[in-house]
């Protein structure tokens, strides 16, 4: 088994919610954005500088003209103002001279972002079994370990160089578990998505190492549409993790991505999230809005596993799921989210049962503090066919301090009567017995509700590799700085 | 050691405590009495440091410094314990976690190296012995589903890790059957020391045939009325309370 080593972007756990983000900065680079607005031409023009196929331009106007027919959601329990989706530009890349072969020739100042970042790119990370996919903007930068994945069959690059070299593969499973007609934000992906990660694990392949992938906003007023497609073969393993940092900005920025798994018979696929986006400051201003679909697909017998960790971003609008449509097929759902302040979230899962014995287990944990807002909002379907399917969800809530706000919203659709379906959810409060206990025995009033909340949290990390889940507890509990007394 | 000089607390603008006196010095163990609503809890939660309590006159010391200004995990740092009447549960935090964390906070205080794993396990499993505790309540979260007896031979049991220089036992009698009572009294017996202090509050005599404290207060009307050796408990349990009333009211 190898071992992992943590992002250390995450680690530094001295970012400070209250104006000093830590990962606040931006790297002064000349980039090649595209004016702002939303066109064909814009979207031809994405393709060709990427230099795509036909089919990927075809799948991408298609993927426009339903955009253009569709409504913004507004069913979550988040409030913002309307997004000017012309003002938005729709493609910065990093300007380079040409395509790399080593590290050595990437732009220093990229190279020192990455390191303020804590991304092990050097070749001396090799020992770190961690092969990171970055990605700066929307254009991959660099792709570690390649190599080494290779000479077991694993392909794991950027998503334009997966549409060159592997163009079969991502035709046969682009859009396969997450249509571009599937909703609004996902539409626009299909449409404008510059880039993101492609993994392909072999039949039988169990990958040597996590994987992990970068993304970084960096370009002011530039919304990011990555697309990661995970493809697991089967009877292969794959543990993935993603991390996202952003820099400070005043304006609101628009993260609309879509992650797409397919889990192919007896295949298992691990997918974690450390979500740390720039949640905006006190009173609201500035941060993220990120509103990502994230869906699996699994065949029989193969499994599929979200772990989320949300502490960041303004809006989060997310809901990883699982279709269960092979018979004895898994899909889990772990999931800590964090908000401070003015930040809302709405996010949960849907387990789509279709297939017999299909079982799935949902956790929750949501975390409210100041004046922010927590909704949990889960589907749990049981078709007609999906004799012999269980489901257990536990949805838990805690609230620091009284103007804050969670919500659960469950969503239970039983069509086979041979299935069970367990539905539990709580609301505590942090009670100023329990911190004044802990208080009591010498422990700061800070590191007394970091360890009631990592204590609540413990059945989400439990589910992450390791050293991501001290990274994780970590980052929870600096997003909770400040929010009680 | 412990020096109260006319402390005056209020809660929720009512007054609880209206001129408390009292000196402990160390190794003796002192009993505080009283009836409901006397002032014993008020007592031990602000000496504890909780903040719903306000000082609105007084003094506290501990050899010489005054606590009053101090957070309550400074004061648990400079050796100031309580024992819970109703210790919390603190869901998926485990014992040993927790009691981890707490000693090596004492132990940055006073700029020792923190305990490691191994080091910290042997310091708990003897003091476990003291309470007859079982070695897996370490691994269980804090008092989650503990029983009443329990929880408080956990109390004791992070009292012996802690090793105060002041404990304030706050009715750790209640909820106690007989056999736990023992367990508990045997332990915090065993933590008797000639350089600590204990302050044992309790309604009841019983407590006090297990525990025999040198001196006995009573509190009565948020003031201490009568101050005596370890008979006065006796006495106390036969008369009750009501013929120190109207000494206390004058």
């Amino acid at each position: 088994m190898s071992s992992i080593t943590p992002p250390n972007a995450l680690a530094e756990a001295d970012v400070q919610l209250d104006g000093d983000y830590k990962y606040g900065f931006v790297t002064n680079i000349a980039s090649d954005v595209v004016p702002p607005g939303l066109s064909e031409d814009v979207i031809r023009h994405i393709s060709g500088k990427k230099g795509e196929p036909e089919f990927m331009l075809a799948w991408r106007l298609k993927a426009f003209q339903r955009w253009k027919e569709m409504r913004e959601p507004r069913w979550a329990h988040v409030t913002y103002p309307p997004i000017d989706y012309q003002g938005i530009s729709y493609y910065a890349a990093p300007k380079q001279k040409e395509k790399l072969a080593s590290l050595d020739e990437v732009d220093p100042e990229l190279l020192a972002t990455f390191e303020k970042l804590g991304i092990p790119l050097s070749e001396q990370k090799l020992l770190a079994n961690v092969a990171v996919d970055a990605v700066f903007d929307s254009v991959s930068v660099a792709t570690t370990f390649k190599a080494k994945l290779a000479e077991v069959g694993i392909i794991f690059c950027s998503f334009s160089d997966a549409v060159k070299n592997h163009p079969d593969l991502v035709r046969k499973y682009l859009g396969s578990v997450v249509p571009y007609s599937d909703n609004f934000f996902s539409a626009l992906n299909s449409a404008v998505f510059s880039d993101g990660s492609f993994v392909y694990i072999p039949k039988g392949v169990r990958c040597p190492m996590e994987l992990s992938t970068y993304f970084r906003i960096n370009e002011r007023n530039t919304g990011q549409f990555e697309r990661t497609l995970i493809v697991a073969d089967e009877g292969s393993y794959v543990s993935y993790l993603e991390g996202c940092t952003a820099p400070m900005r005043d304006e609101n920025q628009l993260h609309a991505a879509v992650v797409e798994l397919v889990a192919l018979p007896g295949a298992i696929i691990k997918y974690s999230t450390v979500q740390n986006w720039y949640p905006g400051d006190k009173e609201g201003r500035g941060g993220i809005y990120n509103f990502v679909t994230k869906r699996g697909k699994c065949f029989e017998r193969a499994k599929i596993s979200w772990t989320q960790v949300e502490t960041g971003s303004a809006i989060t609008w997310k809901y990883p799921s699982v279709i269960l449509q092979g018979d004895d097929s898994v899909g889990e759902f772990y999931s800590v989210a964090v908000t401070n302040n003015m930040q809302q979230a709405d996010t949960g899962t849907k387990m789509l049962h279709l297939g017999k014995n299909t079982k799935s287990t949902i956790v929750s944990k949501g975390i409210s503090a100041g004046k922010s807002s927590n909704a949990y909002r889960g589907q749990v379907l049981i078709n007609q066919r999906a004799t012999g399917a269980r489901n257990h969800s536990q949805c838990d809530s805690l609230l620091i301090g009284d103007k804050c706000g969670a919500h659960t919203f469950p969503y239970i659709d039983v069509k086979n009567a041979a299935s069970t379906v367990e539905h539990e959810a709580s609301t505590s409060k942090i009670g100023e017995d329990q911190l004044f206990y802990l208080r009591q025995r010498g422990l700061s009033e800070e590191d007394a509700v970091s360890m009631i909340v990592n204590g609540f949290c413990k059945d989400v990390f439990r589910e992450l590799p390791m050293e991501f889940a001290v990274e994780a507890q970590k980052l929870l509990a600096v997003s909770l700085e400040g929010s009680v007394g | 050691m412990l020096v109260i000089k006319d402390l005056h607390a209020r809660v929720d603008g009512k007054e609880i405590l209206r001129g408390v006196n009292l000196t402990v010095k160390p190794g003796e163990v002192h009993a505080i009495m009283g009836p409901n609503a006397a002032g014993k809890s008020t007592l031990a939660k602000v000496l504890a440091g909780r903040e719903e309590y306000e000082v609105t006159q007084g003094s506290v010391t501990l050899d010489g410094k005054s606590l009053l200004e101090l957070a309550p995990e400074e004061r648990a740092r400079e050796g100031v314990f309580m024992s819970f009447q109703y210790p919390v549960e603190i869901p998926g935090v485990t014992n040993a976690y927790f009691m981890r964390s707490a000693v090596n906070a004492h132990r940055k205080h006073r700029g020792e190296p923190e305990l490691d794993a191994g080091a910290f396990l042997k310091l708990a499993r003897e003091n476990m012995k003291l309470v007859a505790m079982d070695e897996k309540m370490l691994n269980r979260a804090v008092n989650e589903g503990f029983s009443g007896g329990e929880r408080k031979r956990n109390e004791i049991f992070q009292m012996a890790m802690l090793a105060p220089k002041l404990a304030v036992l706050d009715e750790t009698d209640s909820g106690l059957d007989i056999d736990a009572l023992r367990i508990v009294a045997s332990g915090v017996n065993a933590l008797r020391s000639p350089d600590r202090a204990l302050i044992v509050i309790t309604h009841y005599q019983r407590l006090l045939d297990y525990l025999v404290p040198d001196i006995t207060h009573v509190l009565l009307g948020g003031r201490i009325v009568k101050t005596a050796g370890k008979e006065l408990a006796l006495e106390l349990e036969k008369r009750g309370y009501e013929w120190l009333q109207q000494g206390a009211q004058a």
